[in-house]
């Protein structure tokens, strides 16, 4: 199960965070400042996934933004990487070229998209223009 | 302004972020965020209505500000607003809000549950995909109530769009894991099954999470999922890589769904029917043949859906460890991921195949990479790779290459991260044990072990040096020689000179013969040491000085002025003054033979589990040590295992809480440095009850302590002794009245004695009862006194013990029969050892018959014997303690009761109770802190049966809930009714 999504900047700047398990909200800055320590200090060789506390850290980075996926051991890390990574380009097709700044300034939309991709913690679609379509939707009676 | 937002942009909004991004310190942020909020507040609180758009504006901004980590404790109303909203942009951050700021406060949830009614029976598809999204966030009681019936209708009715069939797949998942009572699948199993077949992959991903749980727990209702999932696999599988279009991830069919049809397999054995069985190895097979195919992509993207896939498929075929063709192959596969250059796939090739390396078919298929692995040791950059190689090295280490692989891992120890040192220290110390054909290796290895990483030696690893040094004397010339050798070294480690002086103190007479290593260069070079140590090392070595006393005549002088010095007879501290205070004297009034039977050679360590195990299960998840490994270790080193944390103080434990304090109290001089009275269950402390308190009657000299339980391992079957069983009466006894039934308050006094071992079982006017008790493995020795409170003589004193019905067979109880009269006052003694063959649920009946001026008394009561009695403990980490939680998952496995609490709830009380269980209570493991976990393993003669037990208390409700989960579902069962009765 996952149990978080975080996505962090180089400064330690949380832009995004969405929890699949409950978690107090002091508890929380802590959790993520010692998340993105941990990803932040780690060099470009070193694996992808850390061992952290009694879960798993699964990890990828674009340019100054991390994005980290908080995993229990019946997850397959791979699949949590090319996951992030589908959701990088279903963003990335979105905003075309998505920037930092376009995710804070699109948070709702951003959810939008997690939420289509993951809920409860589980995998729900992997099909972009399936993940896109209620925003499509959104958009289109916006424009008209 | 740098970025603008998409659609309909909320400007205002926009201008906030922009200014929050401006601030050039934190202090600018907060204030313009408490700006902010006090701007929000007073809109919120202001006479004008605001509109959808403005609502929606705020508790965006709400939104932004939570996530900058400052608590929101308004706007929740204005959420709830937006929910009623017919615009999807505004009743969706209304949920947004609502999902990310979960309050229970119940006044709102029905308001929302309100909304979500309506939502749901809106059929606008986006809608009920928000309503649903809503309730599987929050999940709480009141939305469970409310929806559990109805979701189920949604997720398999005809009509469901794909979308909201998704949504609800895993809102029910949530439902399920939060109320399991309130969501009743019966009638929807088949149907939900069958979402496998859905022609919507997207449907098909949600819905096996759903099932996998629900397989989880109900593995029987759901195993037709088992066929469909491997029809779905074969199809996917065996698609061309443009079938499946969207679903396609960089020439991949869908990387995820087949992950997850994987994952679903490994609920389960093997199919069992022959076709659907061949279809999946064909499945394997061909996952395995891509992985040598040429790529059809350069994209790191393409390879890792790929692999992703395929470690997945690697797992299913370790977890049936049947097929020995694909467990080879598999294992071949992993070789080749080792020399990878990408660091992700070697990190998971080691961890995969620590797992493929205990499989008895790929053990050996392993072990061929042993170089590969070495090397990786060596030349990783990465220490979480590393530590995955030496994980390795020591799952693949078996006789052949145990001296290869402990020569590495002790070279490696020396240049090893800080943070895998102690991890590494046990684990060579449990190769070297467990592989050891020559001890002298053995020895050479710990105490290079102990040279290289001294620090990092706990307690454990030189105790169990000790012992097996004791336990052997092929090896004490040895053993004496190597660490006069080592201790020669000019700084050598606190550890080496505790082993050292207590070696020396028992053995060095073997090694006196040479003159280079004579009874007083073996003492100056100890001593020469002692100035440096601690206080409990200094202790040991003044324990083996008084040893060297009896070993050689010749240094008794030295040492006694040694001792006699000021600052070892005045020493501030009060241990070391005593031990050279009483060694002092007993070397000069005792004559030789009083002081060769104190400081007689210590006897051998009884046989017990490996403490060092113990401590390295505790420190690592299940990756490190298997139960399987276990057992090995207990066949193949049995003679030796003997168990620090127990065994060996027994002896000078015993003596040292003796009424009359004696100078061998403790020769081991373990007792002021160890933390062995630590476990209040220790077995030294509870026969330290049986020589302080017992009456009169017992005979203390007469137990044997280091022996304690060995002659129940080897029934004597002599002709007196008795055999008791069901009607097996004794023909002596005059009194032929059948015996009586049972007080009524037997099962009473029976539930007092579950968490204790020792007290007064049954007391009236005329006798009183006291018990205690012991147990070690499956096998416990009770003694009970019977205590005549009267001044008369009881005549024709008799006692049965007698194990009804099916008891009989599952528990073995011997006593002899106790001398027929107790005078007044008196108090006799009887002993029953106890051997349990299987798990029993009835305790076994003691019938007691005597007369008493000429009336026949004639009592029954249950002796409490009862299945925790045969508890192991087990410590385990957290997320080991969870893993096996969740194997252990049959509904027929658990046995819950919730109870309202009959005594004190007071933290101490409890965990004293629990640990009188006889399990160990693990601390960290359960994410609520007022909770209490607990493992163990029972012990009969034919099995073992694995326990772990969580008590929530409710405090406030003064309520207990109690969940046991065990191998055995009869354990669960009574352990539960045997609990309820103790809080």
């Amino acid at each position: 199960m996952i149990k978080f999504v975080l996505m962090v900047n180089r400064q330690g700047q949380t832009r995004l965070s969405r929890y699949y398990e409950s978690v107090e909200l002091n508890r929380r800055a802590a959790l993520e400042a010692d998340v993105v320590r941990c990803c932040l200090s780690r060099k470009k060789d070193q694996c992808s996934f850390v061992e952290y506390k009694d879960f798993r850290l699964v990890y990828r980075q674009y340019a100054a933004l991390y994005i980290v996926v908080g995993v229990t051991d019946s997850e397959n890390e791979l699949s949590i990487y090319e996951l992030v990574h589908n959701f990088v380009e279903v963003l990335d097709k979105y905003f075309s070229r998505v920037s930092e700044l376009d995710i804070m300034f699109n948070l709702d939309r951003v959810h939008v998209i997690l939420d289509e991709m993951i809920q409860n913690g589980h995998i729900v679609e992997t099909n972009k223009s399936r993940i896109l379509a209620p925003l499509t939707a959104i958009d289109k009676m916006a424009d008209g | 302004m740098p970025a603008v937002s998409k659609g309909d942009g909320m400007r205002g909004l926009a201008v906030f972020i922009s200014d929050i991004r401006n601030c050039k310190s934190k202090e600018a942020e907060i204030k313009r965020i408490n700006k902010e909020l006090a701007n929000i507040r007073s809109k919120f609180k202001g006479d004008k209505a605001l509109d959808g758009y403005s609502k929606k504006k705020y508790v965006c901004k709400l939104l932004f500000i939570f996530l900058l980590g400052h608590d929101i404790d308004f706007g929740h109303m204005e959420a709830v607003n937006l929910l009623s909203s017919n615009k999807y942009t505004e009743k969706q951050i209304g949920y947004l809000f609502i999902s990310v700021l979960v309050n229970s406060n119940s006044e709102l949830i029905r308001l929302i549950n309100n909304a979500i009614k309506n939502d749901l029976s809106s059929r606008n598809p986006t809608f009920m995909c928000l309503a649903l999204h809503c309730i599987a966030n929050v999940g709480s009681r009141e939305m469970a109530e409310a929806f559990a019936s109805e979701i189920p209708r949604i997720l398999v009715a005809g009509d469901t769009m794909d979308s909201v069939k998704q949504s609800a797949a895993l809102c029910l998942l949530r439902l399920y894991k939060t109320s399991p009572d309130l969501v009743l699948m019966g009638e929807w199993t088949s149907r939900v099954v069958h979402l496998l077949n859905d022609q919507h992959m997207g449907v098909v991903t949600a819905a096996i999470s759903l099932i996998t749980c629900l397989s989880q727990k109900n593995p029987d209702e759901f195993k037709t999922c088992v066929s469909l999932a491997v029809s779905r696999l074969s199809r996917i599988v065996s698609s061309a890589s443009t079938d499946l279009q969207d679903y396609t991830y960089y020439f991949v069919p869908a990387p995820w769904l087949s992950c997850k049809l994987l994952r679903l397999l490994q609920c389960y054995p093997p199919p069992e029917d022959g076709a659907v069985k061949g279809r999946l190895v064909e499945c394997l097979e061909t996952i395995l043949n891509k992985a040598q195919e040429p790529p059809k992509s350069k994209k790191v993207q393409h390879s890792n859906a790929k692999n992703a896939i395929l470690f997945e498929a690697i797992s299913l075929i370790i977890h049936y460890d049947s097929e020995p063709n694909l467990l080879v192959r598999a294992c071949n596969q992993l070789g080749q991921f080792l020399q990878h250059r990408e660091t992700n796939l070697r990190y998971l090739a080691l961890e995969s195949m620590c797992t493929l390396a205990s499989s008895e078919f790929s053990h050996e298929a392993v072990k061929t990479h042993i170089e590969t692995v070495i090397n990786a040791l060596k030349t990783e950059r990465d220490v979480s790779v590393r530590q995955r190689a030496a994980d390795l090295l020591y799952a693949m280490c078996d006789r052949s290459n145990a001296k290869q692989i402990v020569a590495e891992m002790l070279s490696y120890l020396e240049t090893a991260d800080y943070s895998i040192r102690e991890e590494m220290v046990l684990k060579v110390a449990i190769l070297a044990e467990k592989y050891a054909v020559d001890y002298s290796w053995y020895v050479d290895t710990i105490l290079n072990l102990i040279r290289i990483a001294g620090d990092y030696v706990s307690e454990e690893v030189w105790y169990r040096v000790i012992q097996i040094v004791i336990n052997r004397d092929d090896v004490q010339g040895y053993a004496a020689k190597t660490v006069f050798e080592a201790l020669q070294a000019p700084a050598c480690h606190e550890n080496m000179v505790k082993v050292g002086g207590y070696i020396l103190g028992e053995f060095g007479n073997l090694i006196a013969g040479d003159p280079r290593s004579s009874p007083l260069v073996q003492f100056n070079l100890l001593h020469s040491k002692f100035h440096l140590c601690s206080v409990p090392t200094r202790a040991l070595l003044l324990s083996a000085y008084i040893k060297f006393i009896n070993l050689f005549p010749e240094t008794k002088a030295t040492i006694q002025e040694v001792l006699r010095c000021d600052s070892q007879i005045r020493n501030s501290d009060v241990e070391l003054q005593q031990r050279a205070v009483e060694y002092l004297k007993l070397s000069s009034i005792a004559s030789t033979d009083v002081l060769a039977t104190v400081l007689e050679e210590m006897p051998p360590f009884p046989e017990r589990e490996s403490s060092i195990l113990a401590k390295l299960k505790k420190k690592k998840g299940p990756g490190a040590v298997s139960v399987t490994e276990l057992e090995d270790n207990k066949r193949e080193g049995g003679e030796l295992n003997g168990g620090a944390d127990r065994g060996p103080d027994t002896a000078a434990m015993a003596a040292s809480n003796a009424s009359t304090p004696s100078p061998s109290a403790d020769l081991l001089g373990i007792r002021s440095s160890a933390p062995v009275g630590a476990a209040p269950t220790s077995a030294g402390n509870l026969l330290v009850d049986v020589f302080s308190e017992a009456g009169p009657a017992a005979p203390s000299a007469a137990v044997n302590d280091d022996g304690f339980l060995r002659d129940l391992e080897q029934p004597t079957e002599t002709s007196d002794s008795l055999l008791v069983e069901g009607s097996g009466d004794s023909d002596s006894a005059p009194p032929s009245e059948d015996p009586a039934p049972p007080l009524s308050e037997a099962d009473e006094l029976l539930n007092k004695f579950v968490c204790k071992n020792n007290g007064v079982l049954f007391e009236n006017q005329l006798l009183q009862i006291g018990i205690k008790s012991e147990y070690r493995q499956n096998l416990g020795r009770m003694y009970l006194f019977y205590g005549n409170k009267t001044s008369v003589q009881f005549a024709s004193f008799t006692t049965t013990v007698s194990c009804p019905g099916e008891l009989q067979s599952q528990l073995n109880v011997q006593t002899k029969p106790v001398e027929p009269l107790v005078e007044g006052g008196a108090q006799i003694q009887q002993v029953l050892n106890i051997e349990c063959l299987t798990d029993f649920s009835d305790a076994p009946l003691l019938n007691i018959k005597f007369r008493y001026g000429g009336a026949l008394q004639n009592l029954t009561l249950k002796l409490p014997v009862t299945i925790n009695k045969f508890f192991q403990p087990t410590e385990m980490a957290s997320n080991d303690f969870f893993q096996r939680w969740k194997q252990l998952s049959q509904p027929q496995q658990e046995a819950q009761k919730i109870f309202k609490a009959n005594h004190s709830m007071d933290t101490e009380v409890l965990k004293a109770k629990l640990l009188g269980l006889g399990t160990a209570l693990l601390d960290n493991v359960d994410p609520n802190p007022e909770n209490y976990v607990c493992a163990g393993v029972i012990q009969t003669k034919g099995q073992q049966v694995g326990c772990l037990l969580r008590l929530e208390p409710n405090a406030q409700a003064q309520m207990y809930r109690l969940t046991l989960r065990c191998s055995k579902d009869s354990v669960s069962r009574r352990l539960c009714e045997l609990l309820a009765e103790q809080f």
